[in-house]
């Protein structure tokens, strides 16, 4: 199993160069002085004026060849400087680390309902296939397939923010982004929930609490449905094995016989879909993160790509592939933990 | 003929297939339904109502509202629909023939070129979908075709592998042994025998993503980089209308119908195509054919 897990991690470095030039290649389809104007919008402004841009182009060797360009930024890369973001006004490598907590705060939150609630809700469809329950479920969660997240979550906000008021949008409110930034209060984590715990402060926890909910509430109903279906088809697979109808003829009650013999191997296939969910929310909430004003790297990401900032988009590209990468591999390793039968070769 | 009595006798696919036809029966009578006014440049600009950024109510001349910028709602859902079929079709066929045709040289061809046609797909995947079509139409510039040049560059790997893994199976089979043993040419043999027989998978993952691709424009759209503003389509008019979620003081809900229109069509056209793909894959995937039944 370890030499898999190398294998696996040592194609990660051969991703990560290839996404490198997707990106750059991308970044070259615009001229030159269109990349200088990236930074500075006006040359006409600057210092020398227009005659400056040209001598700009020079000094960095924009105008360079391919290879020659692609080389030099490779090399920065390598050495670990990701490069300058104009649309975060900060080093590229300091903006991910900063946001990532915010993105994770939210993702991992999002993914206890999602999960929990997915395998409750496929489990009861399986098991009262065809019946009420089974159509309403799926109902429930292909509406929710179908409710484009930016649509739900203005509806959410204007009922719950604009009218009853109960939960605002943002990360924080104005008193509790003071009192977070203030001396007394440590940031461990930057997740304002476990920071809070760890500092003892009831009051910025619920501060917290209250600005998650939408978006928990939002990212679960539009996800749940992913989730349910697999769930759903795999426990009816698995209801209908021999082994199940040995426990059944066993004598054993429905209950444990769904919970404890059905239920356990038709898992398999939903880890693997919560894996793929799991990443998605890791890889930056873009919609979510923009509806509710949720400053975290979806909005990051989002910004750069409006602004055609690149080393801001490599940098989360790079971050995403190697979320995906490891994702993926605690999944299979999980997976052959769960399930026996499964070798990693 | 077996297909379409499923799509009719499943409630849900039937309500899907209903809400579809709805669909092409309004995009299609868009030119009967609204007024066309003299200073459009093009039936998809949509006419406005003054310059007025507060939208108004819904009135006699203006049946769903104006919305921000006084942009007729109810014309812009109705042609909205024409947009969202342009981009949901055309990204999707031709997203899947491109998928098709990289995924039949790597798998048919093998070795080398194969190879590398795969770990591309494997590169263009690990790239995040949105942020990569919203890069693209940033550099090529807003419009309609600008965006689903970008949505097409990053969604046909799913059909590249798709139909690799078919093809893969279909290869060994011994008709196909036999066909080439008869010595038909590779062309003919991928076209006439192969392509014929693994289609089926794609087609259905095709349908359901038509839904998912109007969603993701719409998205590229309220983030700001879709459309040309004052272009009919779903998506700006969402966007429009994240201004006004807050109502006034003592009406929460003033300016409701800036978004609930446009949100329930975008809703219903996904919808409806989530309940068709679903009800083809139930009708055309075999794992689910002979389904046991409690």
């Amino acid at each position: 199993m370890l030499a898999y897990i190398v294998r696996r991690l040592l194609f990660l470095p051969v991703v990560l160069l290839a996404l490198a030039l997707l990106v750059f290649s991308l970044s070259m389809l615009l001229t030159p002085t269109q990349r200088l104007a990236l930074y500075c919008p006006d040359p006409s402004h600057m210092k020398g004026g227009i005659e400056h841009a040209r001598a700009l182009i020079e000094l960095y060797g924009l105008d360079d060849p391919f290879y020659a360009q692609f080389g030099r930024w490779m090399g920065n890369i390598i050495r670990g400087n990701l490069g300058w973001s104009a649309s975060a006004s900060m080093p590229v490598g300091r903006a991910l680390i900063e946001l990532l907590p915010a993105t994770a705060e939210l993702a991992l939150l999002a993914l206890v309902p999602l999960v929990l609630g997915g395998i409750w809700l496929g489990t009861k469809a399986a098991t009262h296939h065809n019946g009420i329950i089974d159509h309403s479920i799926r109902v429930f969660t292909i509406l929710g397939w179908s409710f484009p997240d930016y649509v739900f979550g203005l509806i959410a906000l204007m009922v719950f923010y604009g009218w009853l008021g109960w939960f605002p949008s943002g990360r924080l409110s104005q008193w509790a982004v003071l009192e977070v930034a203030s001396g007394g209060f440590r940031a461990y984590t930057g997740m304002n929930i476990a920071d809070a715990i760890l500092n003892g402060n009831g009051r910025v926890l619920l501060d917290a609490l209250r600005h998650l909910v939408l978006p928990v509430i939002t990212l679960s109903y539009v996800w749940w449905a992913a989730l349910v279906r697999i769930m759903r088809s795999s426990m009816l697979e698995t209801l209908h094995q021999d082994y199940v109808q040995t426990a059944r003829a066993k004598g054993l009650r429905e209950r444990v016989v769904q919970n404890r013999h059905a239920r356990r191997n038709a898992l398999l296939p939903a880890t693997t879909m919560a894996g793929i969910i799991a990443a998605h929310l890791m890889g930056g909430l873009v919609i979510t993160e923009t509806v509710f004003d949720y400053y975290g790297l979806g909005q990051f990401a989002a910004r750069a790509a409006q602004n055609l900032d690149f080393p801001a988009v490599l940098g989360f590209a790079l971050y995403f592939a190697v979320i995906l990468v490891v994702v993926n591999l605690v999944v299979d390793v999980l997976y052959a933990c769960l399930d026996p039968r499964v070798r990693l070769e | 003929m077996k297909t379409l009595k499923y799509l009719l006798r499943n409630p849900l696919s039937l309500m899907g297939t209903v809400l579809l036809l709805c669909f092409i029966a309004i995009g299609g009578l868009a030119p009967v339904l609204t007024e066309r006014q003299p200073y459009q440049t093009s039936p998809y600009e949509m006419p406005r109502d003054g310059f007025w950024q507060r939208p108004q109510g819904p009135s006699a001349s203006h049946i769903f509202g104006t919305t921000q910028g006084q942009y007729d709602i109810f014309y812009g859902v109705v042609w909205g629909t024409r947009t969202a079929f342009k981009i949901g079709l055309g990204v999707v066929v031709i997203g899947a023939v491109v998928g098709t045709i990289v995924g039949s040289i790597g798998v048919f061809y093998g070795g080398l070129l194969g190879e590398v046609l795969m770990r591309a797909v494997d590169v263009f995947m690990s790239f995040p979908f949105l942020i990569a079509a919203m890069v693209i139409t940033t550099i090529l510039g807003k419009g309609l075709y600008q965006m689903m040049i970008a949505l097409i560059s990053f969604s046909w790997m799913e059909y590249a592998r798709l139909i690799r893994s078919e093809i893969v199976h279909i290869k060994e089979m011994e008709y196909v042994q036999a066909a080439r043993a008869s010595g038909v040419g590779d062309l003919r043999l991928i076209l006439r025998h192969i392509l014929p027989n693994s289609f089926f998978p794609v087609l259905v993952q095709a349908s359901m993503n038509t839904g998912s691709m109007v969603l993701t424009a719409a998205a590229l759209s309220f983030l700001g980089v879709g459309t040309e503003p004052g272009y009919a389509d779903w998506g700006q008019l969402i966007s429009m209308a994240r201004n006004w979620i807050v109502g006034t003081p003592g009406n929460p809900f003033a300016y409701w119908y800036t978004l609930v229109y446009p949100g329930l069509a975008i809703f219903l056209f996904v919808l409806a195509w989530n309940l068709v793909g679903d009800a083809l894959r139930d009708i055309l995937d075999p794992r689910f054919r002979g389904a046991p039944r409690v």
